[in-house]
């Protein structure tokens, strides 16, 4: 009897967290499932079927600022520098094969996969100095990044013809292009007339596989290794950690999953300029991660589907809807973190926890 | 020459002004205050509204940005900030973010996104200092940076406030058992930030006379890195860092691109930091194991 019980504690304990991935894979099919067949049925408005792809980017990029906020405990201020760097890369690559490759799917893959491949590279250049500092102090170093990455994109101008790839910083003219070249990235006009490739479905595959990297980075050996240094610094050095190394591991894998949805995203568009990737952008995927539960990747989708959608649904409130949403946005704080709240919540959760056993 | 040292050490001393409140808001509440760039740009428009609809001559209606910029501070803390006095802070900081968002948005509803033509506060000529010529503008700012900073460090050195203060910075819960109100302390802290964040509205709009809702995000931001890099925390630091990021801007501006001095500043303060990564003036903390 008493060994029957322990076996049943063990099963229940083991299970729970590829229980809760394989719940986390579920809702993301679902949804897809449910828009899809929504707006092949044509009920969706314009509106919100446009926002299919901006709610995959959006709740793949919270995926990846979790990592570096929630599990690796690090605040990131400028992920959306890296949002911006993939996306460009992506537009670069997905134009100047444009002749190459003739198949919009392939050019499509490559685009993310090198937009992934920059943006990590950008996180260890990024990584090594900025993870050196702690708290208040990194997160104003990252924010300088983001500003950096910015501004030097602002004033980047990228062409392509028969040669290869031109660059140059002052403007489009000094690149010195063929009769057939085109201008890609074109300083603050930012990159023009990108042909659309990106669709839900593959939005909702590379969510499931960010999803798939990520639960288990954060189930394995150097997932728990981060988590420690995130609880107690010093008692993970004390152990033996390399801190630098599994840091610097949670943020470039953070840098590269941004990079691949920003590819996504700009790919979506016709045009896509730098200044979109500001310090707003940073702060609103941070809402979503905050808002979502630091270190809960269900709660990041969730919230940064339902927040993306929020300003389509408050259309009502007009020009008051931002205000609405920023009003929202305090209350939810001031209740979750109430006292009286947390305990009531407590309270409801004890009771169905102890009917579940 | 003189005359970028001069502009930079004008547009520094605005960001100083700026970046105190932040600093003194960080050093006491451990929060980062994001939406203080956004009680400059209320200042802003209220100056403007004084003078332009009211038609108040200059001081008064500096005095009136001040007036409602600390009750506007004292309600933001009360409201937002004190119910969260033990949450985690990036609670506090999405809430700030809240705030900042609030009170754009209100101005946007209230003076539409059309920019606002700031009028013209300083009337007096310039002077001439060897080969340069300082405006009236930067003159003022100048000067008003220098008394703030006394008035700033008497303060805290001398009235019994200010000891508070500093004693609420360092130990809240011992700061408490001696008897001292430690939510009035914090309160009045809000309340000094956001009345130089009204002077430091005024100033930056005289300096660039168009006003938006989205006016305060900017220098908010950039002032903030001036904290940083003098030291959060520390009052001279905030002082020090703001005029040296303002005449690192100017200079950058000056000779090595208009579009990419942002880029410049925010590069300087990262290679000051991983040198010192406290910042300039920043107190180091020993971690005890």
């Amino acid at each position: 009897m008493k060994n029957k019980l322990n076996v049943k504690n063990i099963f229940c304990g083991v299970s729970k967290k590829s229980r809760s991935g394989f719940i986390n894979y579920g809702i993301v099919i679902v949804f897809f499932i449910i828009f899809q067949t929504l707006s092949s049925m044509g009920k969706l408005t314009n509106s919100l079927s446009g926002q299919l792809i901006p709610i995959c980017v959006y709740v793949i990029m919270a995926l990846s600022l979790n990592l570096v906020v929630g599990i690796s405990g690090e605040l990131s201020l400028g992920h959306a520098g890296f949002m911006s760097v993939g996306a460009f890369a992506g537009v670069i690559v997905a134009t100047s094969l444009q002749n190459v490759i003739v198949s919009g799917s392939v050019r499509l893959i490559l685009a993310l996969l090198i937009g992934a491949a920059v943006a990590a590279v950008m996180g260890v250049v990024i990584g090594i100095p900025v993870l050196r500092l702690q708290g208040d102090y990194l997160a104003i170093v990252t924010l300088a990044f983001g500003e950096i990455i910015k501004n030097v994109l602002n004033c980047l101008y990228i062409g392509s013809d028969s040669h290869g790839l031109h660059f140059s910083m002052t403007d489009s003219n000094s690149l010195g292009l063929d009769a057939d070249g085109v201008v890609i990235l074109n300083g603050p006009m930012g990159a023009l007339g990108i042909k659309k490739l990106s669709t839900f479905f593959s939005g909702i595959i590379l969510i499931l596989i960010v999803l798939f990297i990520i639960q288990n980075l954060v189930n394995s050996r150097a997932g728990r290794a981060i988590m420690a240094i995130r609880d107690n610094r010093i008692a993970a050095e004390a152990s033996g950690l390399n801190i630098i190394k599994y840091k610097l591991m949670a943020f470039v894998t953070s840098a590269a999953i941004a990079g691949a949805a920003g590819a996504l995203y700009a790919l979506n568009y016709s045009t896509v300029v730098p200044k979109k990737f500001d310090f707003n952008t940073s702060i609103l995927i941070l809402v979503f991660v905050v808002l979502g539960g630091i270190g809960n990747l269900r709660g990041s989708i969730i919230a940064a589907a339902v927040l993306t959608v929020l300003p389509e649904l408050l259309r009502q409130f007009q020009d008051y809807r931002m205000l609405v949403y920023a009003i929202v946005l305090i209350l939810v704080m001031l209740i979750t973190n109430n006292e009286q709240a947390k305990a009531f919540t407590k309270r409801i959760f004890r009771k169905k926890a102890k009917e579940e056993c | 020459m003189l005359t970028y040292l001069i502009n930079g050490i004008s547009l520094g001393s605005v960001y100083a002004i700026i970046a105190l409140g932040y600093t003194m808001v960080y050093g006491i509440a451990k929060m980062l205050n994001f939406a203080h760039g956004d009680v400059i740009m209320v200042g802003g428009y209220m100056a403007f509204c004084a003078t332009s609809y009211l038609g108040w001559p200059a001081v008064p209606s500096v005095l009136f940005s001040v007036f409602v910029c600390t009750i506007l501070g004292i309600v933001i803390e009360k409201l937002a900030y004190k119910p969260l006095r033990n949450a985690t802070s990036l609670a506090v900081l999405i809430t700030a973010i809240g705030v900042s968002y609030f009170l754009q948005n209100a101005a946007l509803l209230i003076w539409t996104s059309n920019p606002k033509a700031f009028p013209n506060l300083v009337n007096f000529p310039g002077i001439t200092i060897g080969s340069a010529q300082v405006s009236s503008v930067a003159l003022v700012t100048i000067i008003a940076c220098i008394v703030i900073m006394v008035a700033l460090t008497l303060f805290t050195g001398k009235t019994k406030m200010g000891k508070a203060m500093r004693a609420v910075s360092e130990d809240k819960g011992a700061a408490q058992l001696m008897g001292i109100n430690v939510n009035g302390t914090i309160s009045l802290t809000f309340a000094i930030g956001s009345g130089l964040a009204a002077i430091a509205g005024v100033l930056l709009c005289s300096a660039y006379p168009t006003l938006m809702p989205t006016t305060g995000s900017m220098p908010g931001i950039k002032a903030f890195t001036a904290a940083v890099f003098g030291g959060i925390g520390s009052i001279p630091g905030a002082m020090l860092g703001g005029i040296l990021l303002g005449i690192i801007e100017i200079y950058a501006k000056a000779y090595i691109s208009t579009q990419l001095s942002d880029a410049i500043v925010f590069a300087v303060l990262i290679i000051v930091l991983i040198v010192k990564p406290t910042g300039l003036l920043g107190k180091k903390i020993k971690e005890k194991v």
